[in-house]
């Protein structure tokens, strides 16, 4: 009987499974594969021909000489998009963490409508989305306007296509994962406790580092992690707000399979940011499954 | 000023402020994009006049009609495939442990874990040393393969709230598995397996990385499309294009958390 069941569970769960295995699991094995392949000489690449090269190209370069030298296009567009992402994830902790504070001493059918409210962006379109922040940052655009309408004459705005667009792009997009698990923490606060600390002689600032912060760090440690991880392998916003000059690792990555025609490197870049995003997740999850209940 | 004990607001100043900041952030882009997409004048930024002429010549241009019926195809398909599979994992992972539980789990969230850029390109590779020929098929089988999981997210939730006895009094009523699901479980579950549903087809139906890396030529989505002319340029017919796009996604996303919220 028992195995009867088992085995029911097993064809139930199977399809879903299988179906990810196979168009998802198994397209990652071989992008690896790939990543290890030589390039085709028009794009593609030579299947079942060994090559180091994606990796080697990620650090150097053939100079005319033929000798390897060092080169940090790469590098820089790894470093810019670490940087991007934690002053995103910096930005989203400073407006997410008082939203959310703000939302947990709401009523609670008020509470819910808001964070209703947080998440509707993130079901909408990310073009859309991102494509309205064109439309306010642009040279002439409503921030623009509204600036040079109050009298402060800007002669162009220009910041649509810099990093700071992009910045803000990558934030609006990403803000509502920071808002949600901080909330999810704080939910369970009881605010009592908070005027006990003020009763007690405690300050702001102390009531605020003693009793509020330790409450909301798992929920600021998750959302910080979502907020990061999916802004480091961002691609709409920086192709749009950044115009193509910003890259960061998903536009180098795509840009692999577009012009520059070289598949392992786009494969092995896939890889490296694969290899990233499941290494912070273990950190995340090591850190923070193994505390103790409580504390959580 | 009303004091209230239990509410702390009072006693720090900038976190109202800084929400009321927050959700004005949030909705300003799409609050001015919806209006844009009224406004009469060609050029500019500025409000010249109420128009729904960019709405009437967005709606007859050919190009993105068919766009809009490919998106339509691809998330319907999708839906469909997806829903199923995850009504059925849902229902065979919510009763108990089981050995290999903890690995199925992370494989049913793992589309969710991956960045979508590297989604796109392996199952690019994937297809194409399959020698598959890129087209809808192929959009429709990677958007079946991140469906899942935003299906099977609702339903597992709806199916843990659910009494697990009221599915073994209709066995030992001598009702049969199919009969269970279909008299006990079906009528209990329907509002998960809705919402799943939804959101699916609104995840496929925006989706752009993507389609844009697995589609090839004949595949063009309406975000494809949508990011074609947004290359071009800024132009009134892309507020409309987009401003639909968004008050679809927004109704739909409603009536889902709607649905999910019908009691047992």
């Amino acid at each position: 009987m028992g195995n009867l069941i088992r085995s029911k569970r097993f064809w139930l769960v199977a399809p879903a499974v299988v179906y990810i295995g196979f168009f998802m699991a198994v397209p990652l094995l071989q992008m690896a594969y790939v990543s290890m392949l030589e390039r085709g000489d028009y794009g593609g690449v030579n299947w079942g021909v060994f090559s180091m090269d994606a990796y080697i190209s990620f650090i150097f370069e053939r100079d005319l000489m033929d000798n390897l030298v060092v080169n940090t296009d790469y590098l820089e567009i790894f470093a810019r998009s670490f940087g991007l992402s934690a002053m995103t994830t910096v930005f989203a902790l400073l407006l997410g963490f008082p939203t959310a504070f703000y939302i947990s001493t709401q009523p609670q059918s008020r509470r819910n409508f808001l964070i209703f409210l947080v998440t509707i962006p993130f079901w909408t379109n990310i073009l859309v989305r991102n494509y309205a922040w064109m439309l306010l940052l642009r040279n002439g655009g409503l921030i623009d306007g509204a600036l040079n309408w109050m009298g402060i004459e800007t002669g162009g705005l220009d910041v649509l296509y810099t990093p700071y667009a992009v910045s803000i792009g990558l934030t609006y997009t990403y803000l509502p994962f920071m808002v949600l698990p901080i909330y999810a923490s704080l939910e369970k606060l009881d605010h009592r406790l908070v005027e006990a600390a003020f009763d007690l002689g405690a300050d702001k600032r102390r009531a605020m580092s003693r009793v509020i912060l330790p409450l909301a760090a798992p929920g600021i440690a998750a959302g910080s992690i979502l907020v990061f991880i999916p802004c480091l392998g961002a691609y709409v916003t920086p192709e749009l707000l950044g115009g193509g000059k910003f890259m960061m690792i998903a536009n180098l990555i795509g840009s692999q399979f577009g012009a520059a025609r070289n598949w392992p490197l786009g494969a092995g870049l896939g890889f490296v940011l694969l290899a990233l995003v499941l290494i912070s997740m273990m950190v995340y999850s090591f850190k923070f499954k193994s505390l103790p209940e409580e504390s959580r | 000023m009303k004091v209230d004990a239990s509410n702390p607001l009072w006693r720090f100043r900038g976190i109202t402020s800084t929400a009321m900041f927050f959700f004005a952030y949030l909705y300003l882009p799409i609050v001015v994009l919806i209006a844009l997409s009224f406004n009469e004048n060609r050029l500019a930024t500025i409000w010249t006049g109420f128009t729904m002429d960019w709405y009437v010549t967005a709606l007859s241009n050919d190009d993105m009609l068919r766009a809009a019926q490919n998106s339509i195809v691809v998330a319907i398909s999708a839906t469909v495939l997806a829903t199923i599979a995850a009504t059925l994992a849902a229902m065979g992972m919510s009763r108990g442990r089981f050995k290999g539980e903890a690995g199925v789990s992370a494989m049913l969230v793992l589309p969710l874990l991956v960045p979508e850029i590297v989604t796109a390109i392996a199952t690019l590779l994937f297809f194409v040393a399959l020698g598959i020929k890129l087209g809808l098929l192929t959009v429709i089988i990677a958007h079946t393969v991140f469906c899942i999981p935003f299906a099977y997210l609702p339903i597992r939730a709806r199916l843990e709230g659910m009494d697990p006895a009221l599915v073994e009094a209709a066995n030992d009523l001598y009702a049969n598995d199919w009969k269970a699901f279909r008299r006990v479980t079906l009528p209990l579950l329907w509002p998960g397996i809705l919402s799943g549903a939804m959101l699916s087809f609104i995840i496929s139906l925006d989706d752009f990385v993507i389609s844009y890396f697995v589609g090839g030529a004949g595949a063009t989505t309406l975000p494809i499309y949508i990011f074609g002319m947004i290359r071009i340029g800024i132009t009134p017919e892309v507020n409309a294009v987009s401003a639909m796009m968004l008050i679809v996604s927004i109704v739909f996303v409603s009536i889902s958390f709607m649905i999910d919220r019908i009691r047992y």
